[in-house]
């Protein structure tokens, strides 16, 4: 390689490296703000203010969905595990919205705790099965968290 | 010379890649065509529905290979454009430009299915979310590079700016690829895994992976065409195309 192309070269990997250290210092300093939800557990630790605006991502909890008779009223429970939050939504859930479902509430805590939301998303995972199999997974006790937590382990 | 700086040299020869790519096309869009036509026939009528989604999850088999697309040929435009910058070879400058227009829609066409899909999935069109907003900026940097090319009236200088703008864009590729991971976002995490463990039986992952390599031909078709279309204009006035003309009169 003559001079002036290896010159060249190093301007060109100069570039990439400096452009690469500026960005990965910029999302450094707004890895808080890059996150796109907060998970219940982020709210216990943090004690969000009543009032103030967020998202709550996680899980909607077993057995905790309440539907009112008379309106679209809902009460649920999200729940990352270790730490839960009571939900109130009054309109149209997305589809995809169940128990055991990965759900984002946008909408603010109230000052009794329970978040008030605006708007819930259904959060899909990577997973793409056949029903067929799904319902034999479901028949033989598996539950479909438990496969990936299987394929999870395997080495 | 080396074997291989003889080949690129070679390749390189205005005359020669007019030649050879006009050889190379037809092939190129024909392969395209059957496998997009069977990938496409497998992906609607003969792939299972998904136990959650039901039939709207068949939209992956235009926006995941629309997506994968977009990425992969931002890579290779950088990698032309640095080829273009170290050794100043013109072809590789001409296939980095014309990459930009083919990857700019690969782009778009992610965006728009994305958004087709998400409002029943998700129950809204967009978010601003780390993977989507950091592929609607891949969009709008193909749009830069292609801007800037323009905006520059000797083709040589353009090819060089644009090659700058592409290198400096390449940083947010890795940002693509991991925000799922990096990041909590409302898009979902990587389905298809390179190496095995895919969360996908075979049934839907091979038309899809059939989408994705048609797709690539479609985008060595399409590079070449508009390849030979800028070189062809830029040497309008250079020997070889005036023999090209006349052999072709004859």
């Amino acid at each position: 390689m003559t001079p002036t192309r290896k010159k060249r070269m190093t301007v060109v990997l100069l570039i990439l490296l400096g452009v690469g250290i500026a960005a990965a210092i910029a999302m450094t300093a707004l890895q808080e703000n890059l996150l796109y939800f907060v998970s219940p557990s982020d709210v216990a630790a943090d004690k969000m203010p009543a009032g103030r605006q967020f998202r709550l991502g996680g899980l909607v909890k077993d057995g905790s969905v309440v539907r009112a008779n008379e309106s679209l009223e809902i009460h649920f429970v999200v729940t990352d595990g270790p730490e839960d939050v009571a939900v109130v939504f009054n309109d149209i859930l997305p589809d995809l919205f169940r128990e055991g479902q990965g759900i984002i509430a946008i909408g603010a805590l109230d000052t009794a705790g329970v978040f008030q939301a605006d708007e819930v998303l259904a959060k899909h995972d990577e997973e793409y099965m056949p029903p067929e199999v799904a319902d034999a997974l479901e028949k033989t006790g598996h539950t479909v968290a438990d496969q990936n937590a299987a394929a999870e382990n395997k080495p | 010379m080396n074997p291989v700086m003889k080949f690129i040299h070679k390749t390189g020869s205005p005359a020669y890649f007019y030649w050879l790519s006009g050889r190379m096309i037809p092939w190129l869009w024909a392969i395209f065509a059957v496998l997009t036509i069977w990938g496409m026939y497998q992906a609607f009528f003969v792939a299972p529905t998904d136990y959650q989604q039901g039939e709207s999850y068949r939209i992956i088999y235009i926006h995941v290979p629309a997506a994968w697309m977009s990425m992969m040929i931002y890579i290779l435009m950088a990698i032309f454009g640095a080829i273009g910058l170290i050794w100043r070879i013109r072809i590789a400058e001409i296939f980095a430009v014309s990459s930009a227009p083919i990857g700019a829609a690969f782009a778009l066409i992610a965006l728009i299915t994305g958004s087709i899909w998400g409002k029943p999935t998700w129950g809204t069109y967009w978010v601003w979310d780390a993977r989507l907003t950091s592929q609607l900026v891949l969009f709008f940097l193909y749009l830069g590079v292609m801007g800037l090319h323009s905006a520059i009236d000797e083709p040589r200088k353009a090819a060089r700016a644009a090659a700058l703008l592409a290198l400096v864009g390449v940083v947010n590729l890795p940002i693509i690829h991991f925000s799922v991971d990096w990041w909590n976002t409302l898009h979902q995490g990587t389905t298809v895994k390179i190496g095995g463990g895919s969360k996908m039986p075979n049934s839907m992952l091979i038309p899809l992976l059939v989408m994705a390599i048609a797709t690539k031909f479609y985008y060595g078709a399409a590079l070449l065409t508009r390849a030979r279309n800028r070189l062809l204009d830029q040497d309008r006035r250079r020997g070889w195309v005036a023999k090209k003309i006349k052999e072709d009169q004859l």
